[in-house]
């Protein structure tokens, strides 16, 4: 059983006047993401993250195609006891304290009133707000919100938790907390599904990531895989300046410190860069073949082309 | 699914009551209700008959307008700030999200009655210096009142379940008027012949009767109303509000929330 599987799940909008044209917003998606695994949903702005997620938590509706998690129907209403979601740039009823929306989203979740005694303060000690838990929300800063966010997602104790760009728009003293917050549901053994275009706090939490481009996937696997798979490159270290004039062409990047010079070179043109290196008579130091990134395949797969369709 | 209703009903109540623009609405009427022994003073021996017209009718008006400002955000804010994400991610049902949020509105609405009327039977008292047994008739009108509060608040929410927040306005108000001045429609319609006459009585019969609920001139006069009155009204507000409601749900059942 997986935690969360989608298949063929697509979404199109009718557009125009007479709503007759339709504008795709996510390609039919078949995705499968593990029990306790940490999975990241990367792309650019509206790429069809969040659209995935509406649709997962029911608030839209599909074109075509399904989903389940936990292996029951997505939208069976009792699946959502075990489920946590925390919206984009969530906005709370201002009017309420954080101990009275945590108390209310407690209650719409089954929670018993004697338990929510006990978790609301618990919770709001771990998120670092229990001095201003009776404080209204209007008053919260854009950081405290998306700590009360991620309480109201975890108030029932869900096993699966979806975050739809957790960290967007946070100073890197909220992202840290955010992220540290993160790891703390993961190490609990929660199954967690997150949106980001934050590649760092990706490569940072999950186990696998998906890249999603136009609402079409555009690649899935474990992250060090990924990175793996995409074209690398070597730094290359020779002495000979001006052997640096005769293989220019197949630099990406150089820098000459006297006689040292130090390049990057695409790694399949490695053999014909050393051959005209020997050519030129210079003395090779070191050949290093550098690391691909999650940002490299990232950026690989969101420049490929979209498949023509017939 | 009890507790869920009740949560969305009391988190309803609780949005309307720390909303400063109620205060206004309600301090402003108990303002009208107490100045209502003024106009009296202008009628020598007419005062209860002004005062009781007053009152009821700010009770009544006021109430509308609540229904009607409250009413039309209590869908259409919720997509807009998108509170409703973190409600329908949990095991709450469309269903019990509207009828939670009529409840909520329709609780706010007999609160703020509640109080309107104390107001009025406090107005009654120094103008008249006691109440009698006649001032208790006023009850029934206001419980019509309440009846027509249950049909304009299903109303609101009907047209906010698909609508802007100002055309939901513009719709349950003219609704409203018209349906004040339904008795006017059947009388047409009774007049009419051939077509005309379908189509009136057609549509004197789908907008609210408002007229049927409104008791206020009635009980002024200290004309009894007759049980089957009171029984009649209950019925029809029920069995409106109740198929306007599950309109609302009907057409949020289907809805995309963007």
């Amino acid at each position: 059983m997986h935690a969360i599987e989608t298949q063929g799940l697509s979404k199109d909008y009718p557009v125009g006047f007479w709503k007759k044209k339709l504008r795709l917003a996510l390609k039919p998606l078949d995705l499968q993401v593990r029990v306790g695994e940490t999975f990241g949903f990367l792309g650019p702005n509206g790429a069809g993250k969040t659209t995935t997620l509406k649709l997962l938590m029911g608030i839209i509706f599909p074109t075509k195609g399904t989903a389940r998690i936990l292996g029951r129907d997505y939208r069976d209403p009792e699946i959502k006891r075990k489920i946590g979601f925390l919206p984009e740039q969530p906005y709370f009823y201002d009017y309420l304290s954080a101990t009275e929306l945590l108390d209310y989203y407690g209650e719409l979740s089954g929670v018993s009133s004697e338990v929510r005694k006990q978790r609301v303060p618990e919770l709001l000690a771990r998120v670092g707000l229990s001095d201003v838990g009776s404080k209204q929300l209007r008053k919260f800063s854009k950081g405290m919100l998306q700590r009360v966010g991620i309480a109201q997602a975890i108030i029932h104790d869900p096993e699966v938790l979806f975050l739809d760009e957790p960290m967007s728009g946070l100073d890197p003293l909220g992202r840290h907390e955010i992220r540290e917050l993160i790891q703390g549901l993961k190490d609990a053994g929660k199954t967690i599904f997150f949106s980001t275009h934050i590649l760092s706090d990706a490569e940072a939490l999950c186990d696998r990531v998906a890249i999603i481009h136009k609402g079409d996937l555009r690649g899935i696997g474990v992250v060090n895989d990924l990175r793996s798979t995409v074209a690398g490159k070597s730094e290359v270290i020779w002495e000979g300046a001006h052997a640096a004039v005769m293989a220019r062409d197949l630099l990406t990047d150089m820098h000459i410190t006297g006689e040292t010079v130090r390049g990057t070179v695409q790694s399949s043109d490695l053999d014909r860069f050393l051959e005209k290196l020997r050519h030129q008579h210079a003395r090779l130091i070191s050949v290093t073949p550098l690391r691909g990134t999650l940002e490299d395949y990232f950026l690989s797969k969101t420049k490929e082309e979209e498949p023509v369709s017939s | 699914m009890t507790s869920r209703l009740s949560a969305i009903t009391l988190n309803t109540f609780r949005e309307a009551v720390r909303d400063r623009v109620l205060y206004n609405l309600i301090v402003f009427a108990l303002l009208l209700v107490a100045s209502a022994p003024l106009f009296g003073q202008i009628s020598i021996g007419l005062e209860r008959l002004i005062l009781i017209n007053v009152g009821l009718s700010s009770i009544s008006l006021f109430g509308v307008i609540i229904a009607i400002l409250v009413g039309i955000g209590l869908v259409a804010k919720e997509i807009d700030k998108k509170t409703l994400y973190t409600i329908l991610s949990r095991p709450v049902r469309r269903w019990e999200f509207i009828v939670g949020k009529y409840f909520g509105l329709l609780l706010t609405l007999i609160v703020n009655t509640a109080f309107m009327t104390l107001g009025l039977y406090a107005a009654l008292l120094v103008t008249a210096h006691h109440l009698n047994k006649a001032d208790l008739l006023l009850l029934v009108a206001i419980y019509c009142i309440v009846l027509q509060f249950m049909i304009m608040v299903a109303m609101t929410l009907l047209f906010s379940s698909f609508s802007t927040p100002i055309f939901s306005a513009i719709f349950a108000f003219a609704l409203f008027v018209i349906g004040t001045f339904g008795e006017d429609m059947r009388n047409f319609a009774a007049m009419s012949t051939g077509v005309t006459r379908w189509l009136a009585t057609g549509a004197a019969y789908l907008i609210p009767n408002f007229a049927s609920l409104n008791l206020i001139s009635r009980v002024a006069h200290d004309q009894p109303v007759d049980g089957s009155v009171i029984l009649f009204n209950t019925l029809y507000a029920l069995l409106y509000s109740a198929a306007l409601t599950a309109g609302a749900v009907l057409v949020f059942e289907r809805r995309n929330l963007k």
